[in-house]
């Protein structure tokens, strides 16, 4: 019997990890595994697989902003319609509706900080509902998804230790 | 010229050196190898337990603490022991903070053999259980423990093994080299014997308490409330919190036991380090997470370790505890040194013979798993085509 948290544990660090290593590690066959995987993508625990890339390095131009949205909720539909409208958008990687002083962030991507401006003004402020923006952006990552970009831990240990 | 090796005392000139410093020193020069021969965590301390530490320094603890060490942090232990072993001590005289679990060991020898006392060991352990005895001018008996009971001890063995001047006997499981441990159930029948014998001390080493793939609850002699006031329990930081560099243990036990280890440890130490008793009290209190997480990492890479020693067709128990797995390595026609030394010298992977822990040790390897899921998984490929090899040769 797989624990599914486990299994959940260690996709979500290594989405990359080959089925066969993976079973050994959970102590399950390869057939246990890919069952377990199969119900948790039908009843949509496991969502999808995506890469952790350090944009900086071969595209520095490559801008992030976190984009605060204060709305009026729609009668009836609450926050939902108007994030779900602002999700649409491709470039907007994330959105989620927040406790504080704003309701909804929007984590935006583009090529350019004019692209970015335009995307709030056009698009964002005139969403009908919308109140208020507030703009950031990212300068500098340092980790995300648990990883670190500029990692230097090495194994400093004894090469042996009783 | 003066001969300054007969100046040596000699309980400590007769304990030999480590037969496997040769070994050692070949696998430390050597460049690119993959070390399974690791007694301690790869992980980074957790990071509120680092803060803590560095928080200490800000607010300038910079000082002695009291000998026993600081008030909250004795209370952070003897709450954690509540909350995982129901056992309760007072922090104040049945609790002294040591350097590391290897000073509470040395601290019982001096504070309980008197020259010519036995102390009961079980073999193959951790190599400081027996040098502490003789550096305290005891006798060490050592009980072999076997393969066929998983290395577990029995109660036969250990009746056979008591006599009028047995003082204690020294206990730990999960165990170092083997990673057998022993449930409450298997502790009742030793439990039996050491009732039939009031007058022994128990020291408990439960240093790897935290790192029991099939228990939750650790198990130990010191559970058996009959017991409790007889039982020294040792514990540390070092390999459940991978907390080795703090270098911050404990001790625990009824006051007339503990009261003159700490009178040794207030002459001799003083106090332990300040900052890492800082550190020690988030760990105990708010790590719990931490633990488990380091816990089902370890449980990965066992699981790895299995699968990659029955590959290399090595028989080996299932290991429950700790971070080490024993396979036995007899078939091969070569002791567990040569083993070791070749599977270095053409594999780059270096591992420990059995024989360093104890004389029952020998026919075993100790494969430690306290590294990278990559290393292991490459060093079990590399075993698997070493021992191809041998039996290539045997042919």
């Amino acid at each position: 019997m797989i624990d599914d948290i486990e299994l959940l544990k260690i996709i979500e660090k290594d989405a990359r990890i080959a089925p066969e290593d993976l079973a050994v590690q959970l102590g399950a066959s390869v057939e246990e595994l890919n069952a377990e995987i199969k119900r948790l993508t039908d009843e949509k625990i496991i969502l999808g697989y995506t890469t952790e890339i350090n944009w900086q390095k071969n595209y520095p131009e490559k801008v992030t902003a976190l984009i605060e949205v204060k709305i009026t909720p729609q009668k009836n539909l609450g926050f939902d319609n108007i994030a779900k409208m602002l999700s649409q958008y491709d470039k907007v990687t994330d959105c989620y509706l927040m406790s504080g002083g704003f309701d909804l962030m929007l984590i935006y991507a583009d090529e350019n900080l004019k692209n970015i401006a335009q995307f709030v003004y056009n698009n964002v402020a005139t969403t009908e509902g919308v109140i208020s923006t507030a703009t950031h952006f990212i300068l500098k990552k340092y980790k995300s998804n648990n990883i670190f970009f500029e990692d230097t831990t090495t194994d400093d240990r004894q090469a042996i230790v009783l | 010229m003066i001969n300054l090796e007969d100046k040596i005392s000699s309980c400590v000139a007769n304990v030999p050196p480590s037969a496997i410093r040769k070994f050692f020193d070949l696998a430390s020069e050597m460049e690119g190898v993959i070390s399974l021969s690791i007694g301690e965590p790869d992980f980074v301390t957790p990071w509120t337990i680092r803060e803590a530490g560095i928080n200490s320094l800000v607010d300038g603890y910079t000082h002695y603490s009291p000998n026993a060490g600081y008030t909250k942090s004795k209370q952070a232990i003897c709450s954690y022991i509540e909350r995982r072993y129901g056992v309760k001590y007072d922090y104040d005289g049945e609790c002294l903070i040591t350097v590391g679990g290897s000073e509470g060991l040395d601290l019982a020898a001096r504070a309980l053999i008197n020259p010519g006392d036995e102390v009961i060991i079980i073999e193959p352990c951790f190599v400081a259980y027996k040098a502490t005895v003789l550096f305290a001018h005891g006798v060490p008996v050592v009980v072999e423990t076997k393969r066929e009971n998983d290395f577990k001890l029995k109660a036969e063995d250990l009746e056979a093994a008591i006599t009028d001047k047995t003082k204690y006997i020294v206990i730990g499981y999960p165990g170092n080299p083997t990673g057998a441990i022993m449930t409450m159930e298997e502790l009742k029948p030793i439990r039996d014997v050491l009732m039939k014998h009031p007058e022994i001390i128990i020291i408990s080493d439960e240093l790897y308490c935290e790192l029991n793939y099939v228990e939750d609850q650790p198990s130990s002699l010191a559970r058996f409330p009959e017991l409790r006031d007889r039982v020294i329990m040792i514990n540390g930081f070092s390999k459940s919190y991978a907390m080795t560099g703090f270098r911050i243990g404990y001790v625990l036990g009824p006051k007339a036991l503990v009261s003159p280890m700490t009178k040794i440890h207030q002459y001799c130490i003083m106090s332990a380090p300040s900052m890492a008793q800082f550190a020690l009290v988030e760990a105990a209190t708010n790590c719990d997470e931490q633990v488990r997480e380091m816990r089902d990492e370890y449980n990965h890479r066992r699981n790895v370790i299995i699968k990659g020693l029955k590959d290399a067709g090595l028989d080996c128990f299932t290991p429950a505890g700790a971070f080490y797995a024993f396979p036995s390595i007899e078939g091969f026609g070569i002791n567990s040194e040569e083993f070791c030394e070749r599977f270095l010298m053409s594999k780059k992977v270096a591992i420990v013979p059995g024989n360093a822990f104890g004389k029952c040790g020998e026919g075993h390897v100790r494969i430690s798993y306290a590294a990278s899921m990559d290393n292991i998984k490459t060093a079990m490929k590399r075993l698997a085509e070493f021992t191809d090899e041998l039996r290539k040769e045997m042919q």
